[in-house]
């Protein structure tokens, strides 16, 4: 057994109102840059859709994520590495750009300068990429916002598989909820093993996967590779790029920037213990629909005396195993089971998990009639069909996710009972198998939803790891060249390109 | 043409060129790895991108290494192997011809949709564009050298040009003199080639030198690296999906 610790994630969908303020703040702080303008290392999308880039979780199509192998070994689905390799030239699975969107402004300038007219003036699309007028915008990040669109577009969504998907496309069963995405920062990470440069790298220490942006050279294998399509390549410096899990801020202790500012304090951080000899073991599981336990099973309990004991062992700082002990992700993974992997059938072994939304009763009429299981309404009755939740997040696995939803109503009911008819309903609790202290635990940490108890972050341990007499005036988080931005204004080496757009507070 | 500029162009330049190409790669890659990349436009535009990088590329590795190779190669070891100097030249006026022209036609693509796709254009840099010309205008004066070679079939035009590289390569004086009276195309194609060598370090070409063969025999798919004792970047493979 070798135990490393990582700080997970969970994201109660049954609470996110779909208002991007994780996206736009991400974007402020880390792709407001030439060349990552098409980027969003944090996205949400409304599902049912294709999302961003186009049909990403299509793996015919891309390619991306694990297969087993008859041997039952594992190998990227792009193919061996000498397969890899022959991609170099022209790499076949590749998004073009239009896959995700042509970053664009617009005029704003002309708003202030236009000449006197009869007509407002208005401000037209510019492409950021070329500079030139765009005549029509044909997609965006976020195309398919509240189900826009239309529904033979749309429902490509591939978790529709197994779902009877026509009757959705009527307008008195549609569905919908909202899917917050970004770098699942996996224990099995296809980008890493697709790199052939080997620029991409888990940090043992808090499970950040990370691209050396020395390293890298450009090949792109690794936007292939991610079967979440979460690495981005940077057209302007030739590399590629992705989601950092703010690890500045998260060293320091503190959430990352899209968990810091969600409105719904949807977002939870926190550390997981597992063990790292069995993460080959877990993803090569023969059954696809056995993915979710397999890597359920190689968390291990932060109270067990055995487990402290190794861990130590193993150089897991003595915080970090405090930390473990109040981690919320544990909890709603691993005590409730309430939080589920994105697509465990990828066989990446993601650490980006997710509580299922409930949604209300399909449709009044049936309320009355049907769905009562006892005193709480049947999760199979529910607007947002379980098949299409349990393709999303326990590969079509649906058992797991109705209890999940069970318990989530159970929490509704038992503090219903509690704060309105001061009664303790136990056999409630007992009927989804939870004791009243932990469904009032649930709804602590769920519902309420503190701050503190949102994050439970240990600092990382720097001076551990290095010299700080070393990094002395040196300038922290910078991309190459010591303190430099990278290119500097006669660089022999790399000429900054051609500015082709101007950005508004340029013009102002 | 004159001693003079034949001794500086194929005696001097050559050392000129070859020492910017050392030296330069080394500062680049010290002082500025951010900058060291293949440049790929495949996400702005795969159109032309597949067929032309493809040839492109498969056509200009046979040709670098088959210039390497007939080069460089004492000529004796095709003496010893009983390859007559004749055979020699026939096999790389056949291999070089195919891999000249599969090159030509890839990099007539690249260069069709590196100047007139406004979205590659518009993100190509001076060099991008000046090196793919160079590498094209070389390609060019290459192929252009397939019939001149085949006014003499016998090889001691070839010869003379391996003398000459191996001249420069263990320094003797007399090098730029085996090229003196060859063909003006030969010698235009020597003269760009050594340009080409000159300005490498400064251009996107510097990504052939981190071909990633490494890649094929890494232990493992995974990496994980810990910060050790200052200098933490060690990586070493993790147990994970072998």
């Amino acid at each position: 057994m070798k135990i490393r610790a990582q700080i997970g994630m969970v994201l109660n969908l049954d609470k996110c109102i779909g208002c991007h303020t994780c996206s736009v703040t991400c974007k402020n702080v880390w792709t407001n840059r030439e060349g990552m303008e098409y980027a969003w290392f944090n996205n949400v999308e409304t599902k049912p859709g294709i999302g961003y880039p186009k049909e990403w979780e299509n793996q015919k199509k891309w390619n991306g994520g694990w297969v087993r192998t008859k041997s039952g070994q594992l190998q990227p689905k792009m193919g061996a590495k000498w397969r890899i390799l022959a991609k170099i030239f022209a790499n076949p699975d590749l998004p073009e750009i239009d896959d995700y969107y042509e970053p664009f402004t617009f005029d704003y300038e002309h708003l202030q300068t236009a000449p006197d007219s009869k007509a407002s003036p208005t401000a037209r699309p510019r492409s950021l990429i070329t500079g030139e007028r765009m005549e029509k915008i044909e997609w965006g990040p976020n195309w398919e916002e509240i189900l826009g669109g239309e529904f033979a577009r749309r429902s490509k969504d591939v978790n529709f598989e197994g779902v009877e998907k026509e009757i959705y496309g009527q307008f008195e069963n549609t569905f919908m909820m909202y899917l917050p995405r970004l770098c699942e920062h996996c224990l099995n990470p296809t980008c890493v093993a697709a790199c052939p440069s080997g620029a991409i790298y888990k940090r043992e220490e808090d499970g950040i996967v990370l691209i050396d942006q020395e390293k890298c050279r450009g090949w792109r294998m690794c936007v292939s590779g991610c079967p979440y399509k979460k690495i981005y390549y940077n057209w302007s410096s030739g590399k590629s790029e992705k989601c950092i899990f703010c690890y500045p801020r998260i060293e320091a202790g503190q959430p990352t920037v899209c968990s810091e500012t969600c409105v719904g304090r949807i977002r939870y951080l926190g550390v997981l213990l597992y063990d790292a000899d069995r993460i080959a073991e877990a993803a090569a599981a023969a059954d696809k629909q056995d993915l979710y336990e397999a890597q359920l099973g190689i968390f291990l309990d932060p109270n067990d005396p055995e487990v402290i004991e190794q861990a130590r062992a193993d150089g897991v700082p003595e915080a970090w195993l405090e930390a473990a002990k109040r981690s919320p992700v544990y909890r709603m993974a691993m005590e409730w089971k309430v939080a589920f992997p994105l697509h465990p059938e990828y066989r990446t072994l993601p650490m980006v998990w997710y509580v299922p939304p409930l949604s209300p009763i399909q449709s009044a009429a049936e309320a009355g009639k049907l769905g009562l299981d006892g005193a709480m309404p049947d999760v199979r009755s529910l607007r947002i069909p379980l098949r299409y939740l349990a393709n999303l997040l326990t590969a079509g696995k649906e058992e797991p996710v109705a209890l999940a939803l069970e318990r989530m109503l159970a929490m509704r009911t038992y503090m219903r009972a509690k704060t309105i008819d001061g009664v303790i309903d136990a056999p409630t609790a007992a009927s989804v198998g939870l004791e009243p202290g932990q469904i009032e635990a649930m709804y602590q940490i769920m519902a309420i939803a503190n701050y503190e108890d949102r994050f439970v972050i240990p600092t990382a341990h720097r001076e551990i790891g290095e010299d700080a007499y070393d990094v002395r005036g040196s300038c922290g988080f910078s991309f190459g060249n010591g303190c430099s931005g990278g290119t500097s204004a006669g660089n022999l080496f790399a000429q900054p390109k051609r500015k082709t757009v101007k950005t508004p507070t340029e013009v102002f | 043409m004159a001693v003079w500029l034949n001794t500086v162009l194929y005696g001097i330049y050559p050392y000129i060129a070859l020492v910017v190409l050392a030296v330069g790669s080394m500062l680049r890659y010290d002082r500025e790895p951010f900058t060291w990349r293949s440049g790929s436009s495949q996400l702005l535009r795969r159109r032309q991108l597949i067929w032309g990088s493809v040839l492109f590329h498969a056509g200009i590795l046979v040709i670098f290494f088959g210039h390497l190779g007939g080069l460089l190669t004492p000529i004796w070891v095709f003496d010893a192997l009983g390859i007559s100097h004749g055979a020699k030249q026939l096999l790389a006026i056949g291999l070089g011809g195919v891999a000249g022209v599969f090159c030509f036609a890839g990099a007539t693509l690249l260069i069709h949709r590196r100047l007139f796709d406004p979205r590659i254009r518009s993100t190509s840099s001076f060099s991008d564009i000046a090196i793919l010309l160079l590498l094209y205008a070389q390609l060019t004066l290459g192929l252009a050298t397939i019939p001149v070679s085949l006014n003499h079939l016998d090889g001691h035009e070839m010869v003379k040009f391996m003398s000459w590289a191996q001249g420069i390569f263990t320094l003797d004086p007399a090098a730029s003199s085996y090229v003196l009276d060859a063909n003006p195309v030969f010698k235009l194609h020597l003269f760009l080639g050594l340009t080409i060598l000159l300005l490498f370090p400064f251009t996107r070409l510097v990504h052939m030198l981190s071909a990633p063969l490494r890649y094929l025999w890494r232990p493992g798919y995974q990496v994980v690296r810990r910060r050790q004792g200052g200098h933490g970047t060690a990586s070493r493979p993790a147990a994970a999906a072998e």
